[in-house]
């Protein structure tokens, strides 16, 4: 596999910790704190933005492109 | 959210009014992330909603937005049509707005064809008014209206779209998103009355009074259930009770509503 | 140039003025008696690449037209009493979202199915008051063949200029006669037309009064800025809001717009009224008989008047006061109905006239003798 740089951006104050992203993740990239999700496995991840396209309120981008 | 989404949405008037884990934030992305690759003019999308917690959604969208009265949304739609053919028409509605007090106009703008994409936020249940069941909330299942568990049958809004006379015909999941994303495209592309079923999760209202306490037990069982059209037809009828199948089931091209309309007025001013 | 001078029904000179209004766009569903409005609809529109639609029912009638208006066409539905009724939660919306329209009501006898053939005039109150909430409407009502043409323009004129619904309230015999009629030239037609935005501008806020009279301009769905329309209470953005003072702000201006231009909306008619002692009050058909019961009894010396109301809603509180400079002493209304419009002009008579009704509710028009022994009843108790 390779490498990707892969980043992933989290909007705190958008989150309302649904705890989907956390649960449906295939690789499990994210664990909870206090039911938001942190980032505990960014390696894992494949970049597929599925927890992207099911955050219900917007809260996540993933991908290197539009994070700054 | 995304920078290229942005524009998309009025966002001076998020966060939205919807619960945690609502379906109905992840259906209205991926309708702005269909027009997105589409690349459709936004100031020609014309978004058309009824009453219900769904209907709130072409408020955040940055588009000509129209919030009508409960289940009417249709009606609305295609006097806009009529009148501006050059409009993009969406119309995002929920179950119960949609085949319970609009029951009548979804089969009406299904028959004539109108070219009009309508997407269902479909969640079983009547979610601003406090979970009462809907046409579509399915038999034995609790609503406050059915605390002894529901004796109505569901609808199946797709059957019910094909044979009033829709010419595309699909469904699809919050679950199951770049599918989602790719039926509401083709939906977009079509020309003429344009359904897709969309299959949503209530966690407030559904979900607990149906022991599933939280938004992701909802996905589960979406996860679990769904099958595709393709493995469904080759399943008996009982191994596809409670299923959920997704995908496209109709298309056709049937000439549409407004461009026959073009045509009488050809005729009435003396061509042929 | 020679004018024509054609027999016309009154539904046909209806949609004959609607077209000369500017009508483009038509939704209906046929009902007795006002079908001929949507059949002759059908039959012109496209003539002139306007929009005709059937639709399923009168409630998305009512959708269709408002939907139509919001890009720009003047749009008009036609409908009677079951239809009327179904029509009124989105009447409420266009009134709220101030979207220009004009709905004919042809009134038949009712309550329910009632008299689908026989003329009434039950609707008065439900012209008013049919939807929910404190909402302005105006409300027309023609006695002719040729009214109905020149008021279905002014209908039009009206709703485009106050961006509000404006009700065409004619009732079957005014719809159904037919008159020899002279149409005026188009050029001679004053035609209004809603307040339109310059869309090139980079902030639209749909709902702001840009020139204090308290009419918003309006932009077409399509033609500019993107923006959005709700039957919630709003701010001048357009978006929902329940700020205690959005909404009273919006409520006071909705009203003002209609309350602060009475001058302009309100018509009606004044015959012999300088030196009669009994005026009797009518609107639509029940005039015709009015009007000649008048004469009549001034053949004989009575000293009798008529005030014909134009404008039924806003009621024309100006027209009652105006009465109580004169000798008037009675005041008879008379309607095919229980006494709907009576309670109003009793409200507005402060107690300065005596009040009597004229009523007929059977699905018969009330005839010149029955107008001439009341007001010789009336003239006894005086
Ligand atoms: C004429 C009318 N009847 C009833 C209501 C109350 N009402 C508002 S939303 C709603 C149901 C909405 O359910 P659904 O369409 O399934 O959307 P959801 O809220 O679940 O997204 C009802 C019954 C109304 N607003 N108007
Ligand atoms: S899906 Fe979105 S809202 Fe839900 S927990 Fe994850 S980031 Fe928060
Ligand atoms: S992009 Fe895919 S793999 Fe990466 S975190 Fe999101 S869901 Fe997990
Ligand atoms: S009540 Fe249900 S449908 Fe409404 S916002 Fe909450 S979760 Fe969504």
């Amino acid at each position: 596999m390779t490498q990707k740089n892969i980043k992933i951006y989290i909007d705190e104050k958008a989150c309302k910790k649904c705890g989907l992203c956390i649960a449906f993740c295939p690789k499990k990239v994210y664990g909870s704190e206090g039911g938001k999700p942190v980032i505990v496995n960014l390696s894992a991840c494949t970049d597929c933005k599925l927890c992207e396209l099911r955050c219900p309120d917007y809260a996540i981008i993933v991908g290197g492109e539009n994070i700054e | 959210m995304r920078k290229e989404l942005q524009k998309y949405f009025r966002n001076d008037k998020l966060p939205h009014i919807w619960c945690p884990g609502c379906g109905h934030g992840i259906i209205t992305g991926a309708v702005v992330r269909a027009i997105d690759n589409l690349k459709l003019n936004q100031s020609k999308v014309c978004i058309v909603s009824g009453i219900g917690c769904s209907s709130r959604a072409p408020g955040y969208m940055n588009f000509n937005t129209l919030h009508t009265t409960h289940g009417r949304a249709l009606a609305f739609a295609t006097g806009i049509k009529m009148a501006n053919p050059d409009l993009k028409i969406l119309v995002l509605t929920g179950d119960g707005d949609c085949s319970a007090i609009g029951g009548n106009h979804f089969i009406h703008a299904a028959r004539r064809n109108i070219d009009i994409t309508t997407i269902v936020f479909n969640n079983s249940i009547y979610g601003m008014t406090g979970g009462q069941y809907s046409p579509m909330t399915p038999k034995a299942a609790f609503a406050t209206t059915a605390p002894y568990g529901n004796i109505d049958r569901n609808f199946d809004l797709c059957k019910l779209a094909q044979s009033a006379g829709a010419t595309y015909v699909a469904r699809g999941t919050v679950f199951h998103v770049p599918q989602l994303i790719k039926l509401i495209e083709k939906a977009l592309k079509h020309k003429g009355f344009s359904l897709l079923d969309v299959v949503d999760i209530c966690p407030t209202y559904f979900g607990r009074r149906n022991k599933m306490s939280s938004p992701i037990a909802m996905m589960n069982k979406i996860r679990e259930m769904s099958v595709t059209v393709r493995s469904a037809s080759k399943m008996s009828e009982e191994e596809l009770s409670g299923k959920i199948v997704i995908g496209e089931f109709h298309e056709e091209r049937v000439p549409e509503y407004t461009e026959e309309y073009a045509k009488v007025i050809e005729k009435a001013q003396g061509g042929n | 140039m020679s004018k024509k001078i054609i027999l016309m029904q009154g539904n046909e000179a209806c949609v004959e003025g609607a077209l000369a209004a500017g009508m483009r766009f038509f939704a209906g569903y046929p009902i007795t008696p006002s079908t001929e409005i949507a059949e002759i609809s059908a039959e012109k529109l496209p003539k002139l690449g306007g929009k005709f639609i059937q639709m399923e029912d009168e409630i998305a009638s009512m959708g269709a037209i408002i939907g139509a208006s919001l890009t720009g066409f003047k749009s008009m539905t036609a409908t009677s009493g079951p239809g009327f009724s179904l029509k009124q939660e989105n009447i409420g919306f266009a009134c709220l979202a101030e979207i220009p329209c004009v709905v004919v009501n042809v009134q038949r006898g009712g309550p329910s199915t009632g008299l689908p053939t026989l003329p009434a005039q039950g609707d008065v109150m439900q012209t008013r008051w049919g939807t929910h909430g404190d909402h302005p409407i105006i409300v027309i009502s023609p006695s002719s063949v040729r009214e109905v043409y020149d008021m279905t323009i002014r209908a039009f004129n009206l709703s485009e200029k106050y961006r509000v619904p404006c009700i065409l309230l004619m009732d079957e015999v005014v719809a159904h006669m037919r008159e020899k009629v002279e149409l005026p030239e188009q050029s001679s037609i004053d035609i209004i037309n809603r307040k339109y935005l310059n869309p090139s501008m980079s902030v639209y806020k749909p709902y702001m009064d840009y020139d204090g009279d308290g009419i918003p301009p309006m932009m077409n769905f399509g033609d500019g800025l993107p923006y959005h329309v709700t039957g919630l209470i709003h701010d001048i953005s357009g978006f929902p809001s329940t700020n205690a003072d959005v909404s009273k702000d919006l409520l006071n201006r909705l009203m003002s717009k209609i309350y602060n231009n009475l001058d302009d909306i309100l018509e009606y008619e004044n015959i012999y009224t300088e030196d009669a002692e009994t005026v009797i009050v009518s609107f639509g058909s029940t005039a015709r008989s009015v009007h000649r019961a008048v004469y009549l009894l001034r053949q004989e010396g009575f000293k009798v008047g008529m005030l014909r109301l134009k404008t039924i809603w806003p009621f024309a509180h100006k027209a009652i006061k105006k009465l109580k400079q004169t000798p008037v002493r009675n005041l008879l209304v008379a309607e095919m109905n229980f006494g709907q419009l009576l309670e109003t002009v009793k409200a507005s008579a402060e107690g300065a006239f005596r009040t009597y009704g004229l009523n007929k509710y059977n699905g018969e028009l009330i005839t010149p003798q029955e107008v001439i022994n009341k007001v010789r009843e009336v003239a006894k108790h005086a």
